[in-house]
């Protein structure tokens, strides 16, 4: 329900529970699960015992100042950390109740069903067409390829204005042009989970917008989580939002740990922890 | 000292000297002279490559014909007529074979240092000594070819090859790694977070946006080769018919060139001048192309 | 929209034998092109000095300390394998090429960092990358052909007005007829060096911070008193690296010396005598080494000089490398 709370001064339209057409409330079930995940590099640990629940279909932000390790979290969803020389993950992160952490599991099938958009564009320097097609090729997805990429760029709201000129390079169109290739890119291998790593923050306002109004169309299929320095984006948009923040502790070593993880109506407006409340009304970070 | 009484003395209406006059005389002429030396400097330089450019062209172009590039080279270098199309076969053999082994292999080097070793000791040991390797003199490579391949074979074209190969080898991997580390970590990300593996992204990612540089790096690697001398005099013995079989003797431009400039003949001469430009011409448009490719990768990057 | 998803089956998330099994073999590959040249290095060691043994322990230390090379038999007396002539000669060519080459390098890399009108400096460039494509034989042709007997015409009068002088008047006494000497040779490979020595100093100016520079002239500097404060103290450790650089290819130069050189087996000091080096030597006389074991006394040669040219490439990229570091860490 939109509202609004002077109080805080924050603009709330955070979208109620999305169920999907004729699903029954168990599709908001739990899709992904973080238990006291702690990420270390080396001997430093970066961030400190998140407890994170992912539902299926709704977006999730996680917000918090600088350093707060919110980016870091992300990354272990996916197993992208796995590519920092020294990091190491504790704690549990499940994904439809399996351990993505476990020896046997492989961290190409994870990535593969957990996709990931970055904080700056990266289209591969290949034409529109090929960005798209990366990686049904490289897992050799059965079909007809120009539907797929067809498709993957209508999702991305792009299709009306590319579909013209697939040939030419990615590299040649605007930051949010850009910026949605890489959406398509992402969900023309139909992964479950879609994480966005500050998707905006290289953007201007109007392509910003018109990327968070592709997240509420994406979350009627795909599961987001979406780190972002804005907090109006996250109550723009999100269902759920975590809170980190950065702590010093006694010897004077920052970690990031998590506050507070809500429902994105009830932590803007009245949120449980008093640093919470701190940091949206603009008292710190 | 004036005593502290005392005004001071009003500041003169007239503006500081700001022309050149105000500097010393001294720090001026050696001002002067530091510039022009630096301009002598590079005037020395330009000409010695003027002057072997002139040479080149002017001798070498009297001799230069269709029958001079095709015909054989006359058994004994004191006769007049013959040509250096042995010559010109064999160079082209033995550098496409020394490119075949070197370009793969050095880019795979440079894959293992910029993909996997990284900053490990390993990688920075291979590094060093592949730098160290550049430095090695092209006459101690052919002793080891000799040493290792002809002594137990014979004097050939695939010894040739090999010599230049060894010669290659780091030079590419050195530029090819500097290409590699200008490709963007996103680019490897996003790859990888598709689900790709590692293997993947370098072959289809990471590569086809380095390749243009690579393939520059290459090219100038094979100029150079094209034109070394002092390894393969020693490995690829002599002939004067054509050979396309790496097995058996052969010859080479850079070979020919030497062999007819250290005889006391005109007509050994003229071919030595004729071979030189035709050298020239194939290391230039070898070199020139690699350039082309580079400067045109480089505006791309800047987009 | 009621496009359902199906969840990931559990079975997905496992590892494929073969994915994992490709991932390992890609970067073992890639391992193994790496170790290539270690390989390599470690082979030319081997093979070199394997086929050098018999020439070694015939001539012993004689190798190095005698400036006889007699390649045949006489009057029933052995051959003699001594190359410190051909030591001498490598050192006294790349020491006359350094002495040319370096200030003229300097000069270059300075006209391009600091001088330059833009439109000229890629014009330089395009000189200076010409002159490296240029192949050495070709450097050799000209050198024997037109600059040997050119050079005589300026080393007659050296030698009439300075040869008189007693220690400087041997350094430049009678020179050979046809030019060819240490110091044609030394000219030539002067100009074959030059290319590599610019292009490194050149790259270790452009890291001198603009900031410094900026400093220097804001202080009152002219341009060569801002080149000498903030410029060359900069890079005094990647300008030593540079010429060492060019050194070790200097002595490793050979076909263009081959030519240039006279091939005499002599200590000297007359610098417009004919000479050999290390790696000329072997590249005249390896079709024709005479008695054994003179073939492997040529590889002997090349022992000596792959191992001072290592040492010294060695040296240079360590301190090359030493002063990129400083210069990274001064700009950041």
């Amino acid at each position: 329900m939109p509202s609004t709370d002077q109080r805080l001064n924050v603009h709330i339209n955070a979208p109620a529970e999305r169920v999907p057409s004729g699903a029954d409330a168990s599709a908001s079930r739990k899709i992904m699960d973080l238990e006291d995940v702690s990420v270390y590099y080396g001997n430093y640990e970066a961030v400190r015992g998140a407890t994170i629940p992912i539902r299926q279909n709704q977006i999730t932000a996680m917000i918090g100042p600088s350093g707060c390790g919110k980016s870091t979290i992300l990354r272990s969803m996916n197993r992208m950390n796995d590519l920092i020389p020294g990091a190491r993950v504790a704690g549990t992160v499940t994904y439809h109740g399996q351990d993505i952490y476990a020896r046997d599991v492989d961290p190409i099938q994870v990535r593969r069903n957990i996709g990931m958009v970055f904080q700056k564009p990266n289209p591969f320097p290949k034409s529109i067409y090929d960005n798209v097609a990366y990686g049904l090729r490289i897992n050799k997805v059965k079909g007809n390829l120009d539907d797929m990429v067809e498709e993957a760029l209508t999702d991305a709201a792009l299709w009306d204005e590319v579909k013209n000129k697939l040939k030419t390079s990615g590299m040649s169109l605007s930051g949010g042009q850009q910026q949605r290739l890489c959406i398509a890119r992402t969900v023309a291998v139909k992964p479950d989970v879609i994480l966005m790593d500050e998707p905006c923050s290289a953007l201007d306002p109007i392509a910003t917008s018109k990327i968070e109004d592709l997240m509420y169309e994406l979350a009627k299929t795909y599961t987001i989580v979406i780190v972002t320095h804005n907090m109006q984006q996250a109550a723009r948009v999100s269902n759920y939002t975590a809170f980190f923040t950065a702590e010093v502790d006694s010897n004077q070593v920052r970690h990031g740990r998590l506050v507070e993880f809500n429902a994105t109506s009830r932590l803007f407006t009245n949120p449980d922890d008093k640093r919470t409340e701190d940091y949206i009304t603009g008292r710190f970070g | 000292m004036t005593s502290l009484a005392e005004p001071a003395a009003p500041r003169e209406a007239v503006a500081p000297e700001l022309g050149r006059r105000a500097l010393s005389g001294r720090r001026r002429v050696t001002d002067l002279v530091a510039t022009v030396l630096i301009w002598i400097a590079v005037v020395i330089a330009v000409i010695p490559i003027a002057l072997v450019m002139y040479y080149v062209i002017v001798k070498g172009g009297r001799v230069i014909s269709w029958e001079f590039l095709t015909a054989r080279i006359p058994r004994q270098l004191a006769n007049p007529g013959g040509g250096i199309g042995p010559a010109i076969v064999g160079t082209v053999l033995m550098t496409g074979v020394a490119s075949l082994l070197s370009i793969p292999l050095g880019v795979l080097g440079a894959i293992y240092l910029n993909e996997y070793g990284k900053q490990g000791t390993l990688a920075r040991t291979i590094r060093l000594m592949a730098d160290v390797m550049t430095g090695v003199p092209s006459i101690v490579m052919g002793l080891f070819i000799y040493a290792a391949v002809v002594l137990s074979t014979e004097q050939s074209g695939l010894a040739g090859a090999l010599a230049l190969a060894c010669l290659m080898l780091p030079v590419i991997i050195r530029s090819s790694e500097e290409m590699f580390k200008l490709v963007p970590d996103e680019l490897r990300q996003a790859s990888l977070a598709l689900g790709a593996r590692k293997w993947r992204t370098i072959l289809t990612v990471v590569l086809p946006a380095a390749i243009s540089g690579i393939a520059s790096g290459a090219l100038l690697a094979i100029a150079r080769a094209a034109g070394e001398t002092a390894s393969i005099v020693l490995v690829v013995g002599l002939t004067q018919r054509v050979n396309w079989h790496l097995s058996g003797s052969n010859t080479a431009l850079p070979v020919q060139i030497y062999r007819n400039a250290t005889e006391p003949f005109q007509a050994a001469t003229d071919r030595a001048w004729g071979a030189a430009l035709t050298l020239v011409v194939i290391v230039m448009i070898t070199t020139l192309i690699g350039r082309l490719i580079a400067s045109r990768f480089a505006t791309k990057e800047r987009e | 929209m009621t496009q359902s998803f199906e969840p990931a089956g559990k079975l997905r998330l496992r590892a494929r034998g073969f994915g994992a099994a490709s991932d390992r073999s890609f970067s073992a590959l890639s391992l193994g092109a790496g170790c290539l040249v270690l390989a390599i290095l470690a082979l030319i060691l081997i093979t070199t000095l394997r086929e050098a043994w018999p020439a070694l322990t015939y001539s012993g230390l004689t190798f190095i300390t005698s400036s006889k090379w007699v390649p045949l038999e006489v009057n029933g007396a052995g051959p003699v394998y001594g190359a410190l002539a051909f030591a001498y000669g490598t050192a006294v060519v790349s020491l006359i090429a350094l002495i040319f080459a370096v200030p003229v390098s300097i000069g270059i890399a300075l006209f391009l960092t600091e001088l330059a009108p833009k439109r000229l400096r890629s014009t330089v460039v395009t000189i200076i990358d010409l002159l490296a494509s240029v192949p050495s034989v070709v450097f050799g042709l000209w050198g024997i052909i037109v600059i040997g007997p050119a050079l005589v015409k300026i080393y007659n009068p050296v030698h009439d007005a300075v040869g008189g002088v007693p220690v400087i008047g041997k350094l430049f006494g009678e020179p050979v007829s046809s030019g060819r000497g240490f110091m044609t040779a030394g000219v030539i490979v002067a100009i074959m060096i030059i290319p590599i020595i610019t292009s490194i100093t050149r790259e270790v100016y452009a890291t001198v911070p603009e900031s410094e520079k900026h400093a220097a002239l804001a202080l009152g500097a002219t341009r060569w008193e801002m080149i000498r404060g903030a410029v060359f103290p900069h890079s005094f450790g990647g300008m030593v690296g540079a010429i060492m650089l060019g050194l070790g290819r200097a002595m490793g130069e050979t076909i263009a010396v081959a030519l240039t050189i006279g091939a005499a087996t002599q200590l000297t000091p007359n610098l417009f005598a004919s000479g050999n080096t290390l790696a000329s030597v072997i590249a005249l006389n390896f079709g024709d080494p005479g008695v054994p074991p003179g073939r492997s006394a040529l590889i002997a040669c090349g022992v000596l000089l792959f191992a001072i040219t290592i040492v010294i490439n060695y040296g240079a990229r360590v301190v090359v490398r030493r002063a990129e570091i400083r210069m990274r860490g001064a700009a950041a």
